[in-house]
């Protein structure tokens, strides 16, 4: 793969031509696709052209004998930022970490129904977690670097992986990929918990962009921050799409609007066979769908605001 | 650049380097459980060895007669010294736990932490010179040394581990009476002791199990008692448990081991049964206060 | 007015009624204070009597040996010759091996406990780690003389001799398994529990978004754990490890009763050694006049102030340890 960290989002910064391919539609698109799907470049060249990346087919899951989330059924695809509004405690983050399998480590956690990522079942019974959560980062609430300085950071994952030839370009590039560069390029190694949470969280992008996964989950990135770095996120994610395929859980709804394709309203709501309601997913659709023209009286009264 | 994933579609199964690295990492995984069973391992060991040894040497006449037939005069001589030990440990630690908790400054509780840490820290056989030097030099063994120098063994243990329960005594007692005007001693006595009274007792049961196996000071403060009678006089040396084992340890004569371990057997049960004891005490008495 | 509040308004009347209530009070708050300030008076001062009067019960020695003490390695009782250097090397070489092979199976342990062990595994191996700590070092000490060192010297000196016989420290085996070895294995056994439960409670203390954040990485446990997990908790292992180095350095009973009380410094460690603390236990009961004593108690003043030194070390590095915070400010 000659790969899509494109830094230049933005700024008129030198990059080698080779590591340059599409931004948000603002470098050229190559292998002949169009700027907007070209983040799914890699496998088209492999010949594979599903843009489903992930088909969660009627998921429940459960922590014990506690339901936390009731037959969800969705598609999300390639290249898109699809984000999942929704009130606290309406299973929204539980069904964001079971995409990657964050969740195995709960205690009580089972999961019924199936998730599939580009066809292959996450919890399939020779699936490697390791390998899932390689493919799929994800990017915390609460900023978490390590107590590293800012380069080791970034710098960690790849090591792992047996990438240390052009270690620094790579940093670097994760570095600008996540609009951070400029600021901490003459402190690399300094701590990272020097940062502000701003930068901490940009950082933690970066760290997870580092590895070039193909998907992104984002669990409420900009929730701890003020509003100007919130905007520097967002900024962020509109220069990553296309190039990942981005799941953000957002309680902002806002900011759902601002960055998402697709949006999915989670909410409680009455299952049959349970006394209390379930995390549901209750209506998945276009952003510009589900905040002008919802389909389903929850997500109206939701989005504008008259829920509880 | 390369490293990107090179087909996000194929199975989930490792790539790249993982398979290696997993392998490395279930390694380590099993060294360290290894390393866990080890040491239980060396625990069950010396255990079955104690307990199939010392049973054989172990009747009625074994704990109620004097040497060379029973171990009674080092049983009684052991209680004793300890007992004293404790009884000049335990409300001398309360008190400092309560100074650390209800009445001193950052700097004072800091100072005296340490203090705490260093006394806990130094080697009981130092404690053994300091009292030799303070109470028998020049004068005679006594079993009432040993017990100073258990007692400064145990000064540590109860002070900290009284302090932990009473921090976790919420504020919210101290203030609703002290709101109502009572009396800090008032509320110190009836209120904060009584609720942390379990923390207390596991402290003080953890500190006499450590001081009843503490064997290097007594050497040095009461080791010449008498075998062949139980004596109870604290002003003399008092025959015990550990310096008896030492004692026969050195002679290397058979059927001393025998005897030795018949009454390590009698030692370590009391030990351990006293320190499960106090663990399970300790966590029922933290729920109590965690929940009220 | 309900029930609930009668005891209270009870006591509030009680502090109200009358000024000799109030005057009790005050007697019995400045009291509480005062033994309480006592009790803490007689801990600090215990502890500064102690270091004095090891000092002082050396000062004979100290004024006629003086600090060549420390590295003369003649000890003839008969004639007055004291020189600590053969126990000194014996305790420091003791303690350090036990260190080298205790800390590493140790700190696996606190993993073991804190990150891979089931809840329930976790429930019954964690006291059993915590009840080898509590066997008194007198009956470990009994049981390596008449267990352990028989099985050193008829399996474990072999082995390692025929393996590794090349290396000078693993010389001939000897007769009798007493030697620097097995005291270093007892020793070990002593310290692996202290430092183990140590650990693990730092292990467990690592914040879990941390360790989330390594794994979303697509990081395999063991790469948590060395790049997340040790780095975070590395000062607070290194303060487990010098109190456990302070436990083997004192350890006096465990280690007489297995170390063969050597008199020279000898290169194989299947040879009998001595150690500072040992000594003491040996010899001091039956000391030969007050120069042996106060040689005794000069090896005693070099054992404390090691051993203070080692404890206020690890409690600097353990106080100075933190995560610094991994909050967003």
């Amino acid at each position: 793969m000659t790969s899509g960290l494109d830094p230049s989002q933005g700024q008129n910064q030198p990059v080698p031509a080779r590591i340059r391919i599409q931004g948000s539609g603002v470098a050229p698109p190559q292998n002949g696709a169009a700027a907007v799907v070209t983040g799914a470049a890699v496998a088209e060249q492999h010949g594979f052209a599903p843009d489903v990346v992930f088909d969660s087919q009627d998921t429940s899951i459960y922590y014990g004998a506690k339901r936390a989330l009731a037959g969800v059924s969705l598609r999300i695809r390639r290249g898109q930022i699809t984000a999942l509004i929704g009130p606290s405690g309406c299973g929204k983050t539980t069904f964001l970490r079971s995409l990657n399998r964050m969740n195995d480590s709960v205690p009580g956690f089972r999961i019924e129904g199936q998730i599939l990522y580009h066809g292959h079942d996450i919890y399939g019974s020779n699936v490697d977690q390791v390998e899932v959560r390689r493919r799929i980062g994800m990017v915390f609430q609460k900023p978490n670097p390590f107590p590293k300085s800012i380069f080791d950071n970034v710098a960690w994952a790849p090591r792992n992986l047996g990438l240390k030839k052009g270690l620094h370009d790579r940093v670097e590039n994760a570095l600008r990929g996540a609009a951070l560069w400029d600021e901490v390029k003459d402190r690399l190694k300094d701590s990272a918990l020097g940062l502000s949470g701003g930068q901490q969280q940009r950082l933690c992008i970066a760290r997870a962009i580092a590895i070039e996964p193909d998907v992104l989950l984002l669990d409420e990135p900009a929730s701890a921050l003020d509003p100007i770095a919130t905007g520097a996120i967002e900024d962020l994610m509109h220069s990553l799409k296309g190039r990942f395929t981005i799941v953000i859980v957002t309680h902002n709804m806002q900011q759902a609007a601002r960055v998402a394709d697709r949006t999915a309203f989670f909410s409680l709501a009455p299952v049959q066979g349970e006394e209390k309601p379930i995390g549901s997913l209750i209506e998945f659709d276009d952003t510009e769908t589900i905040f002008s023209h919802p389909r389903d009286p929850r997500t109206r009264d939701y989005v504008t605001g008259r829920f509880g | 650049m390369s490293g990107g994933i090179p087909d996000p579609t194929a199975p989930l199964i490792p790539s790249g380097n993982l398979r290696r690295r997993q392998i490395f990492s279930k390694i380590t995984e099993y060294a360290a459980t290894a390393a866990a069973v080890l040491a239980v391992a060396v625990l069950a060991l010396v255990v079955y060895t104690v307990v199939s040894r010392g049973a054989k040497a172990i009747d009625w006449e074994f704990i109620t007669t004097s040497y060379p037939t029973g171990v009674a005069p080092m049983l009684v001589g052991t209680a004793i010294i300890v007992a004293i030990g404790t009884a000049i440990a335990m409300p001398l630690g309360v008190l400092i736990a309560i100074y650390l908790t209800e009445y001193a400054g950052s700097r004072g509780a800091g100072l005296l932490r340490t203090t705490l840490d260093l006394l806990n820290g130094i080697p009981s056989i130092i404690l053994g010179l300091f009292v030799f030097k303070l109470l028998v030099y020049h004068k005679s063994q006594s079993g009432f040394a040993g017990s100073v120098a258990l007692a400064i063994i145990e000064l540590p243990l109860i002070a900290r581990g009284t302090q932990e329960v009473l921090r976790l005594v919420p504020n919210s007692m101290r203030e609703a009476s002290e709101a109502l005007g009572v009396a800090r001693w008032r509320s110190v006595l009836t209120v904060v002791l009584p609720s942390a009274l379990g923390g207390i007792i596991t402290a003080t049961v953890l500190a006499v199990a450590r001081a009843a196996g503490e064997t290097a000071p007594l050497i040095l403060l009461s080791s010449i008692g008498p075998l062949d009678k139980v004596t109870v006089d604290p002003s003399e040396p008092l025959a015990n448990v550990p310096v008896f084992i030492y004692k026969l340890s050195e002679e290397g004569n058979p059927e001393g081991f025998a005897t030795g371990w018949g009454i390590a057997l009698l030692l370590i049960s009391f030990i351990l049964f006293a320190s499960l004891g106090a663990r399970a005490l300790l966590a029922r008495s933290k729920r109590k206060l965690a929940s009220s | 007015m309900s029930g609930s509040a009668t005891p209270a308004l009870a006591a509030a009347r009680a502090g109200r009624s009358g000024s000799r209530r109030k005057k009790a009070d005050r007697f019995g708050d400045r009291f509480l204070f005062g033994i309480c300030l006592a009790a803490a008076v007689v801990a600090v001062v215990v502890l500064i009597l102690i270091v004095y009067q090891v000092f002082d019960g050396a000062r004979p020695a100290m004024s006629k040996y003086g600090l060549s003490f420390i590295t003369d390695t003649e000890w003839q009782p008969n004639f007055k010759v004291f020189g600590a250097g053969v126990p000194l090397f014996g305790t420091v070489v003791s303690s350090f091996f036990a260190l080298l092979l205790g800390a590493p199976i140790a700190i696996s342990i606190g993993l073991f406990l804190s990150l891979l062990a089931p809840s329930a595994v976790r429930g019954i191996v964690s006291p059993l780690v915590e009840m080898l700590a509590a066997v008194p070092s007198v009956i470990l000490g009994f049981w390596g003389l008449l267990i352990l060192a028989p099985f050193v010297q008829s399996t474990i000196e072999p082995a390692l001799h025929d393996t590794l016989g090349f290396i000078p420290i693993f010389g001939t085996p000897q007769t009798t398994g007493l030697s620097m070895f097995t005291a270093s294995l007892i020793l070990t056994i002593m310290i692996v529990p202290i430092i183990a439960s140590i650990s693990r409670d730092l292990f467990v203390a690592v914040p879990s978004d941390l360790q989330d954040g390594a794994a979303a990485l697509g990081a395999t446990r063991w790469e948590v754990v060395r790049g997340v997990v040790l780095p975070s908790t590395a000062s607070g292992v290194v303060a487990a490890s010098i109190l456990g180095l302070g436990r083997a350095l004192g350890e006096a009973i465990a280690v007489s009763q297995v170390i063969g009380a050597g008199t020279a410094i000898k290169p194989s460690v299947f040879l009998p050694a001595d150690t500072l603390a040992a000594r003491i236990a040996l010899q001091f009961p039956g000391a030969l006049g007050e120069m042996h004593q106060a040689a005794l108690f000069y090896c005693g003043a070099i054992l404390l102030v090691i051993g203070l030194v080692s404890n206020l070390t690890a409690q600097w590095i353990g106080r100075r340890f933190s995560y610094q915070g991994v909050a967003a400010k």
